[in-house]
């Protein structure tokens, strides 16, 4: 005669443990509240410090990211022409574009603003990647001759020429008439900065213009952005050749320092909130073993009659678990639509940029599951060591 | 007859109630032969319960031994015990005690789930056996859409579903008018005359009249032939 009695399907407990839920939908639904908030706002908080890194690692990268800079931080250092045609010298450069910077008051008719005025050569349009929409950019022409031309900023363009195309027109830069040769293309703003409402100048105009011939800071673009540590060695090498011992005056930066920064300014702001998330995520599991202690003590009768007629401990002990991990898987997959859908709420109705990554989604809901075992342990554990004859007594 | 079915030897269990030491079965000896129709009688408290319990492989002995098919069941864990009353008993309770939230027929196929029996066998099966205790057309219906009778009617089929050695049943007439337990009596005497063998625990004499062996139980000790001892019941 066949004597061992096989263990109970995983399918047919699933089954059985949705038909339960049914059977008690409000108190299904509440439990399953603290696992969809947990699991939702994991979702909705990572997605926006994820978006918002993104934006900023954009905004960055936007800059060039084979770009170096230098900058002198003392007078005593000066860069004087022939040592910047020096490090232009260096192996891994392929560019160099030295700038003078300050503020100028411009005017045209009755428009009149103060803008931030870069006077640099021709190589810089390459080395900040910046593009002209309409006229040219600045040539190593007018460098040499010091010639009144002028590019302006988008943003400065639409001020004071509106509509018009302000190619070939004149503009009074600090009383002095400039010929506007040129507009750059839009480049938005970042970290606060908007990066339209510049006049660009020749540097040896601009130099003039703010009345000082300190070059305090020159950009370098790097022939291969994978080489960059190489070239970043070159040129501090070489500054150290030239400006022996005086290593505090000057500075060599590339995009890829700004970039480590900030992503790990993100990436505390990321597991913190995450970190948050995860504690309300905890707080639903601790409803979940809750109604789960309920609902055995509820049904110590149903439990009496299925052992009775020949479940084991284990049956009554999946029969249980699977019931709790059901509510909270049932409650993650319900948390992850409600995520996906306020972070799309919320990005369009703030105008924040948001990035739903698929590692946190499958992370949390990985989580909601785990959650269910671990809480769903101790009440199907009690659940399977009841007596069945205590159990059959029980009303 | 070789050996019998059941074979009980001065089985002994004791209960510890509000500190005082309950004999609940005293040097209890009972023999059951295959196909028998047996009925065991006692006032409440006189342990018929504990050798309910006892019988069903519910509950294991302090002394003595239980040998069911020639197996002992006091030196069994607890999931021997459940697969024994898995594949050898069934147990029809006072109260139908069905799950209120199955179906009849989801009633009756329980203990075939717990036996692994593929879905489809179950189902069939579980048809089967509502259609021997005439419920066919209720297999869909919830416990609380029957009536008494139809519900025992369901426990039965539920315990007959896996093919049990033993029908066990306490009381089955306890909460039925006296017309259906006369039906259900009826049930029960077609189902020993198919060969099943059935256990019946009541304190009602006149149902216990029914069975073709009566022993009674008095404080924890057993009487073979509850005849001479009718005295002692003044039951009804």
């Amino acid at each position: 005669m066949k004597m061992e009695v096989s263990c109970l399907g995983i399918l047919q407990s699933i089954k059985m443990a949705l038909k339960s839920i049914k059977s008690n939908k409000l108190r299904s639904v509440l439990t399953m509240l603290g696992i969809i908030i947990g699991v939702a706002s994991v979702i909705v908080l990572v997605s926006i410090a994820q978006g918002s890194t993104k934006s900023v690692t954009s905004s960055i990268n936007s800059l060039g990211t084979n770009l170096l800079t230098v900058n002198t931080y003392s007078t005593d250092i000066e860069l004087s022409e022939d040592k910047i045609s020096e490090l232009g010298d260096l192996n891994g450069v392929e560019a160099i574009s030295p700038v003078v910077s300050g503020r100028v008051n411009l005017k045209k008719d009755r428009t009149a603003s103060q803008v931030s005025l870069t006077g640099t050569n021709a190589a810089y349009s390459d080395v900040r990647d910046t593009e002209v929409s309409q006229g040219r950019f600045i040539t190593d022409l007018d460098v040499e001759y010091r010639q009144k031309v002028v590019v302006l900023g988008s943003e400065t363009a639409s001020t004071f020429f509106g509509t018009d195309n302000p190619v070939g027109q004149y503009i009074q830069v600090e009383g002095t008439s400039f010929k506007v040769v040129g507009v750059l293309a839009s480049k938005g703003s970042s970290l606060g900065q908007s990066g339209d409402n510049v006049v660009i100048v020749p540097l040896s105009t601009g130099q003039r213009l703010v009345g000082s011939t300190v070059i305090s800071t020159v950009y370098l673009q790097a022939k291969d952005e994978n080489q960059m540590d190489f070239v970043m060695n070159e040129v501090k090498m070489k500054m150290a050749d030239l400006y022996p011992g005086k290593s505090d005056d000057y500075g060599v930066t590339n995009q890829q320092d700004v970039m480590d920064t900030m992503s790990s300014v993100t990436d505390t702001m990321t597991m913190l909130l995450g970190g948050i998330a995860s504690i309300s995520l905890l707080v639903g599991g601790i409803g979940i073993m809750n109604i789960m202690l309920v609902s055995v003590s509820e049904r110590t009768k149903e439990i009496g009659i299925r052992k009775a007629i020949g479940a084991k401990r284990r049956d009554i002990l999946l029969q249980f678990l699977i019931e709790s991990v059901v509510l909270s898987a049932l409650g993650g997959l319900i948390g992850v639509l409600i995520g996906l859908g306020l972070g799309k709420i919320v990005s369009s109705l703030m105008s924040i940029s948001i990035s739903f990554s698929s590692t946190v989604i499958l992370a949390s809901f990985l989580f909601s599951l785990v959650v269910g075992v671990v809480f769903g342990m101790f009440p199907a554990n009690k659940a399977s060591k009841l007596n069945p004859i205590q159990a059959l007594r029980y009303e | 007859m070789g050996t019998p079915m059941i074979e009980i030897k001065n089985m002994m269990k004791t209960y510890k109630l509000g500190g005082e030491t309950v004999n609940a079965l005293n040097n209890v000896s009972l023999e059951i032969e295959k196909g028998e129709f047996l009925a065991i009688i006692g006032p409440s408290g006189s342990g018929k319960s504990t050798l309910m319990n006892m019988l069903g492989c519910l509950d294991r002995p302090d002394q003595g031994t239980y040998k069911l098919d020639g197996k002992d069941i006091g030196k069994m864990d607890d999931n021997q015990l459940a697969a024994i009353r898995n594949q050898k008993i069934g147990f029809i309770f006072q109260n139908f005690n069905l799950l209120t939230k199955l179906t009849a027929v989801e009633n009756v196929e329980l203990p075939l789930l717990y036996a692994g029996v593929s879905t489809k066998e179950r189902r069939e099966r579980a048809l089967d056996g509502l259609n021997k205790v005439g419920l066919k057309e209720r297999a869909g219906h919830l416990p609380s859409q029957l009536s008494g009778g139809q519900q025992q009617r369901v426990a039965i089929a539920r315990a007959l579903a896996s093919q049990p050695a033993i029908l066990l049943a306490d009381e089955p007439t306890g909460a039925l008018d006296s017309k259906t337990s006369k039906e259900i009596l009826q049930l029960m005497k077609e189902l020993n005359e198919a060969g099943h063998t059935i256990i019946l625990i009541t304190h009602d004499l006149e149902i216990a009249k029914q069975a073709k062996r009566m022993v009674s139980i008095q404080d924890g000790e057993l009487h073979e032939n509850g005849g001479e001892l009718l005295g002692h019941f003044a039951v009804h």
